[in-house]
């Protein structure tokens, strides 16, 4: 894959803000992303990272009454971060889409299949009514569904789970848009159809050179799906680089502790690495310092900054805080 | 679809007779007997013992009952006792009354609640919000009767807009008495209607709410759809459910609780009628009354399912 096009979408010291009682807390802050065109990117973490957050600032979806975006993002030269709503109407579902978590409440209960990715059509297409339906059923069709016509026809609550997810991607791509992102699209759904999925979204991105960001906290499904990977914690991208930088040398402690937590079935042992403690909680974040080192509490607090920033490692490799040069597991040491 | 309506009919029988049994029982349960009014100081025990004869009263509960109910086939609920008419008869002409009163005031009450119910959880805690809900609660927090009270003194006394009493002017004729029966409806049913808002629009609101921050309104949103048009394509239709849910029950209860408001505007309706009859032991009044009623709650429940079944496929059988 060459990579000399214009990056499709770039953040610059994206910062997103919730408030909570009368007082703004930092959910994302300082993220510096590139997502280039025909790219499947990954972003992993621990639930409460800002994984999520970082997909609703970039679909525009936060509520802007308790909600402050700074920064900027650029997706194909408009700046996102200063879209208005009729500017943000059309550019959702044509150029970006989402794919949700939980594909039974994220569809309207009350509308057939067929309506729900007409819409999006309807929208942003010139195409007639019968040519729309014609469309519907060949996505239908295209995302592994066996019988259109008849799932056209049903409401959400007639199809499975993995039905449910593929008419949701089916609707995100119906347009064709340059960038897709899928919130943890496999969480709802039990382990076999996962893979189906994921198998289904790198065939949609491959298919129709779209980019993919897949947002997700098991690093099984990156491994196998994802061409880049950014690691998160606590708000800020911790390390990025690619699946093979990631997993094969992998810098920041964080990622190191990630990886060790997967289980492994040649491992000798029974027991499973528990990283210590839990992702701080939007009112204790703290101010200064590495996010993650109450974590990793043996490591000394000289070894780390005291504003981390990112280090560049070459070829596209990047890691936060300069601790990864001194951090080593405790267990490992007590052997 | 007919599949679910045909079902919810056939629950409805055995449910009539058992309601049918009750009532009558009930009525007959009841102390005094229907002679009490009709006769003088000099009437003798035997005399009444007499009239109670004549008219079956002794019979045991099964026979007067299946005498009851076969009266019932034939469209004959008996003569009221205190009216000197057939039931049916008197019925119908107060029931008409009624029926025009409550259909009045259910498309007022719908016709105030789903625009302010929707605009309210539209604009969620900002003033026009919070102008609703005083609304709401202050008409909550009156009591009924004393709407109606002030209603009739402002608009009937104070303004003489309107007449406060009957159901039609006995000089009207001709296309006068539309005109008449329409002046005679308007106040009482926009007093009712008010009333009746309320708890559609609290309900409408929070519905409203719930579904603005829905999973599938941000999937509306993430496609690109404007709000306006969210709004009305996918927030409005699925808030109404419960509203659906109640519309079967709010005609009917309209129909048999309009007492309040028959009662302060003297409206010769159904509600009266019932009041009389059992102030003065009309058992044939009384037991057709409770059985309409028991039945239109009846009729009610299945309109509601049926009307929710065609908007919520979810609970459509298969």
């Amino acid at each position: 894959m060459k990579k000399t096009q214009a990056p499709l979408l770039v953040t610059k010291h994206l910062k997103t803000s919730f408030k909570i009682n009368d007082h703004y807390y930092q959910a994302l802050d300082d993220v510096n992303l590139t997502v280039n065109p025909d790219e499947f990117l990954a972003i992993v973490g621990e639930s409460g990272c800002g994984k999520s957050t970082f997909a609703n600032t970039i679909m525009g979806l936060l509520d802007e009454h308790d909600s402050k975006v700074s920064g900027s993002a650029v997706f194909e030269g408009q700046e996102l971060t200063k879209l208005t709503e009729t500017g943000y109407d059309e550019i959702r579902g044509l150029k970006l889409s989402m794919i949700f978590q939980d594909p039974l409440s994220a569809l309207n209960p009350l509308k057939r299949i067929a309506n729900q990715i007409d819409e999006v059509m309807a929208y942003h297409t010139d195409l007639s009514k019968t040519e729309r339906y014609q469309r519907v059923l060949k996505l239908l069709a295209e995302v592994g569904i066996h019988d259109p016509k008849r799932t056209a026809r049903q409401f959400p609550h007639q199809l499975s789970g993995g039905m449910r997810q593929r008419v949701m991607i089916a609707m995100a791509v119906a347009c064709k848009p340059d960038l897709i992102i899928a919130d943890e699209p496999t969480t709802a759904l039990d382990v076999t159809i996962q893979a189906q999925i994921l198998d289904l979204l790198r065939r949609v991105q491959q298919e129709n050179h779209t980019s993919i960001i897949l947002i997700t906290h098991d690093l099984g499904v990156v491994a196998e799906t994802a061409d880049r990977v950014a690691v998160m914690y606590a708000g800020q991208i911790v390390e990025s680089g690619s699946v093979q930088q990631i997993f094969k040398e992998p810098q920041h402690p964080y990622t190191r502790s990630l990886l060790r937590s997967i289980p492994q079935i040649d491992n000798a042992t029974d027991d499973l690495y528990v990283i210590q403690g839990n992702v701080p909680s939007l009112q204790k974040m703290p101010a200064a310092g590495d996010r993650f080192a109450p974590r990793i509490p043996w490591i000394p607090a000289s070894a780390h900054e005291d504003l981390p920033v990112m280090h560049d490692l070459g070829d596209g490799h990047q890691v936060r805080c300069t601790c990864y040069r001194q951090f080593y597991f405790k267990e490992d040491q007590r052997a | 679809m007919w599949k679910t309506i045909l079902r919810r009919f056939l629950i409805m029988i055995p449910e009539l007779i058992i309601l049918s049994m009750l009532v009558f029982l009930l009525a007959k349960a009841m102390p005094g007997d229907p002679f009490l009014g009709s006769i003088n100081p000099k009437s003798s025990p035997q005399q009444i013992h007499h009239l109670m004869q004549a008219n079956g009263l002794y019979d045991p509960w099964y026979q007067q009952y299946w005498n009851w109910v076969v009266h019932l086939f034939h469209g004959d609920l008996g003569m009221s006792y205190e009216y000197k008419e057939p039931v049916v008869g008197l019925i119908q002409q107060r029931g008409l009354n009624t029926l025009w009163l409550a259909l009045f005031t259910m498309i007022m009450t719908y016709m105030i609640a789903l625009p302010l119910g929707v605009y309210a959880g539209k604009h969620e805690g900002k003033w026009q919000d919070n102008l609703v809900r005083v609304y709401t609660y202050v008409t909550m927090a009156i009591p009924f009767f004393v709407v109606l009270v002030l209603g009739i003194w402002i608009f009937g006394y104070l303004f003489n807009l309107f007449p406060t009493a009957g159901s039609i002017s006995p000089t009207a004729t001709g296309f006068g008495t539309v005109i008449s029966r329409l002046t005679h409806i308007i106040l009482p049913g926009l007093l009712g209607a008010l009333f009746g808002t309320v708890n559609i629009v609290q309900y409408l609101r929070s519905e409203v709410i719930d579904a603005k921050h829905s999973a599938y309104v941000k999937t509306a949103k993430s496609k690109g759809i404007p709000m306006k048009d969210i709004y009305r394509h996918h927030i409005f239709r699925n808030s109404l459910l419960p509203i659906a849910a109640f519309s079967g029950y709010s005609i009917t209860g309209l129909l048999a609780g309009s007492i309040f408001t028959e009662m302060v505007f003297s409206y010769p309706g159904m509600g009266l009628l019932f009041l009389n009859a059992v102030n003065y032991r009309d058992y044939t009044v009384i037991t057709a009354l409770v059985l309409l009623y028991g039945f239109l709650n009846l009729l009610g429940t299945l309109i509601s399912d049926v009307v929710l079944a065609v908007i919520d496929p979810r609970i459509r059988v298969e």
